[in-house]
């Protein structure tokens, strides 16, 4: 729509009128207004000079500062925003940037705003006051489009759904006549009957799980996850189920130190540790494959061995090297448990196939022998001959008892070896399913399910 | 024999240099026996070649975190600036100890920059480069200052089994550091945190010291080179004591294969690298030609030797031979 990506098929009309913008400039000319998720405004600009950038009010050529901070003060009042405009953006919390960069769209052009994902970094009152803006901006006659993976705001806000899955369209409706668990089916791509059909075949046997290895109580942190409580036991496999975005990466990088909590805490083994960061979370022997394997997971130069003996190394620290012969022997062992391929501990790891990426990053947790090991997203981006090899990993590990968090969208997945899942949504925790209760139905309901309305993020304000 | 080959394009380049430098002079590669020492054109490029040779042993490390270090020549003319004032006056152990820590203290001033403060190395050393200068001039206050020590002498223009002083410096450095860095798992840590800084963070490296400890190490490899400069030439200048240098080690380091993204290093193609590029200016004055040359037959090597490295070629010439 916005000209960024060069269209090579369909139309798009603005009034009737075919337009077929080939920047963002033209498609802003034309009156299609876009803001990011990341504001892309300057931070070391004065908000005035953010709002009016490119065409500043002038007298003989110089920018006229008063009326240009005066005439700034006045927009943003209309949006219900009153701050000192001479400073500079950089020092206003993120969501008053977005409300700026919202009024700068505004302001331009103006006939449809697009929002992609404004309230991912905002939190509960910051998204009442977007909300309060959007309204006064619909009822101005612009229309909006507002990208989002939050439910809440979804039935909070829109007139109309548009569901995409994998680059296709897959429906649009009336938001009053597009029930909650209609719409995640969609966003799924699952018939629900179907599932229920299924889930009779796969009733689980629960274990015996010991006393929990880990426990979470009301980890936390403001605008970045609700709080969560959670335990794992070992020889017990939770799932974390939930949509893209609902909270469980973030989850996940909580527990594991790569961000730091606000609030709550940790207990191993019943006490409570402090985790400030991966090394303390290594040294409690827990581990963690991220989600992105590219970004996070893999040294893509450094070859499968020493990829593999990374964190053990890391442990160790550095005055206690693990001698060449040591090395080789750790990865010959879990290239030939694992089925790494090609079976060469010294090829550099970014030559190897996902799987097999996803297999040595395993390796290199497994090396650590950790107690708690958390899988994000595992068989993302694999093939299914990996992928069934990992969810056999994932069975055969938790028989040798240890705790393992594992994160999948892929539901039948998470229903397969999980003895508990939570559900997340909206970065909230929002239920726990155990034994018999465990199938793609119940965990589809509760992703779907009304929120209360207290806890709830995004009532509309009274009018 | 991995080494030596990873390092084949390095090797060919500089046997290809000494070869031309032999045919412009032909007694380039003569070395013969004199007062107890070796003396010879060749052995010339080394001693010569010992100061940059120290640098870049600091830098490639610095390099291999994905950073640089442009404050070296600056921490040679501080360190040269305190040996040299110390030198007539204290003991040569006291000297050394001095400078060197001189050194590792500004190594580890930029080292604290990046690492903790996350000010890009290009800057946060830039800094010290600047404001280094003029911290040696405080020192000297603003002369030269020359000594008399035949200690410290010794260091520059001495010879160990007639083997001369700096060249065995070099070595001994290059020993040093190669302990430090391989015969531990620093050496796998400093890759790790530059091939992928996130990913060895949530590995559990401490990528803060990682990046704090190479840039100590060069500050600490720079304070040698000084020392060695100042003990050549029995006097500390701070207006001109490794001027330039850090561009020579970083080249040296370039030339020695390194990405300057960070990752994979090599120690000895590292001093390899400087050693060429000595090997260069002492050819281009033994023939005769302008210095002023030296300059641009400096980048024609360095340029050759990275198309030799280059992937993109190296793919071009497979499908050169391939047959259609």
């Amino acid at each position: 729509m916005t000209g960024i990506v060069r269209r090579d098929a369909g139309a798009v009309r603005l009034d009737g009128m075919p337009i077929a913008p080939r920047s963002a400039e033209e498609s802003a000319r034309a009156g299609i207004a876009t803001v990011y998720q990341e504001v892309g405004l300057l931070p070391n600009l004065t908000v005035a000079q953010n709002l009016f950038l490119g065409r500043e009010p002038t007298r003989f050529g110089l920018v006229r500062g008063r009326a240009m901070r005066q005439r700034a003060s006045e927009r943003l009042a209309e949006f219900g925003l009153s701050i000192e405009v001479g400073a500079p953006l950089g020092s206003f919390p993120v969501a008053v940037q977005h409300l700026v960069a919202i009024a700068r769209a505004v302001d331009l052009s103006a006939r449809v705003l697009i929002l992609d994902e404004p309230t991912a970094s905002l939190d509960t009152h910051e998204v009442t006051v977007l909300f309060g803006v959007m309204r006064r901006l619909a009822e101005r006659g612009i229309g909006i489009v507002f990208v989002t993976h939050f439910l809440e705001q979804v039935y909070a806000i829109t007139d109309r759904i548009t569901v995409l899955r994998n680059g296709r369209l897959v429906t649009e409706r009336e938001t009053a006549q597009f029930p909650r668990l209609d719409l995640v089916r969609t966003m799924l791509g699952r018939d629900l009957a179907e599932e229920e059909a299924r889930a009779e075949t796969g009733p689980r046997v629960r274990r015996t799980a010991g006393p929990p290895v880990l426990r979470a109580e009301k980890l936390g942190k403001a605008g970045y996850l609700q709080p969560v409580d959670l335990s794992v036991a070992g020889g017990e496999v939770v799932g974390l189920a939930g949509l893209l975005g609902s909270g469980r990466t973030e989850t996940a990088r909580l527990l594991f130190g790569a961000e730091r909590p606000d609030q709550g805490r940790i207990l191993l083994d019943g006490k409570p540790v402090r985790i400030a960061g991966p090394r303390d979370a290594l040294k409690h022997r827990l581990g963690y494959c991220p989600e992105e394997r590219k970004t996070d997971g893999i040294v893509a130069d450094l070859t499968v061995r020493e990829n593999i003996v990374l964190a053990l190394q890391a442990r160790q620290g550095p005055f206690r090297p693990l001698g060449q012969a040591a090395q080789d022997r750790i990865a010959r062992n879990f290239i030939a448990k694992l089925d790494i391929r090609p079976p060469d501990p010294e090829r550099p790891i970014g030559l190897l196939s996902g799987g097999n990426q996803q297999k040595a990053l395993l390796a290199r947790w497994l090396a650590t022998e950790p107690r708690l090991l958390i899988l994000d997203e595992p068989t993302r981006g694999i093939d299914v001959g990996a992928h069934a090899e990992i969810i056999r990993l994932i069975r055969s590990l938790c028989e040798a008892g240890l705790a393992l968090l594992v994160i999948s969208s892929e539901l039948e997945e998470i229903v397969t070896y999980s003895d508990r899942v939570i559900v997340m949504r909206d970065r909230a925790q929002v239920a726990e399913l155990a034994d018999g209760a465990i199938d793609v139905t119940a965990i589809l309901r509760a992703i779907a399910a009304e929120a209360p309305r207290t806890a709830s993020a995004c009532q509309p304000e009274p009018a | 024999m991995r080494a030596l080959r990873a390092g084949a394009p390095q090797l060919l380049a500089f046997l290809a240099v000494l070869l031309a430098d032999r045919l412009v002079a032909p007694q380039f590669l003569a070395v013969h026996w004199q007062d107890g020492r070796l003396f010879g054109s060749l052995v010339d490029v080394f001693n010569r070649g010992a100061p940059v040779a120290l640098l870049s042993l600091g830098m490639v490390l610095v390099v291999a975190t994905g950073g640089i270090d442009l404050s070296v020549g600056a921490v040679m003319a501080i360190a040269g600036a305190v040996a040299a004032s110390l030198a007539d006056s204290q003991p040569l152990p006291l000297v050394l100890a001095a400078a060197l820590a001189t050194g590792l203290v500004c190594g580890l001033w930029n080292g604290l920059l990046v690492a903790v403060l996350r000010i890009q190395p290009i800057v946060a050393t830039l800094i010290l480069m600047v404001a280094g200068r003029g911290i040696a001039q405080l020192i000297t206050e603003g002369r030269i200052i020359t000594f008399a020590s035949a200690d410290l002498a010794f260091l520059g223009g001495g010879a160990l089994l007639g083997v001369p002083m700096p060249v065995v410096l070099v070595f001994g450095m290059l020993l040093v550091t190669l302990a430090l860095v391989r015969g531990t798992a620093l050496g796998l840590m400093i890759e790790a945190t530059g091939g992928n800084a996130r990913a060895s963070a949530l590995a559990g490296i401490d990528t803060r010291a990682v990046t704090l400890a190479v840039y100590a190490w060069s500050g600490f490899c720079a304070a040698l080179a000084g020392v060695v400069a100042a003990a050549d030439i029995l006097g500390a200048d701070a207006n001109n004591a490794g001027l330039w240098l850090e561009l020579d080690a970083i080249l040296a380091v370039v030339v020695a294969g390194s990405s300057l993204l960070g990752g994979r290093f090599s120690l000895w193609l590292a001093v390899l690298g400087a050693v060429l590029i000595q090997a260069m200016n002492t050819g281009i004055l033994l023939s005769g030609l302008p210095p002023e040359l030296n300059l641009v037959v400096k980048a024609v090597v360095v340029l050759a030797v990275l198309l030799l490295q280059s992937p993109r070629l190296a793919g071009l010439s497979l499908l050169l031979r391939s047959p259609r």
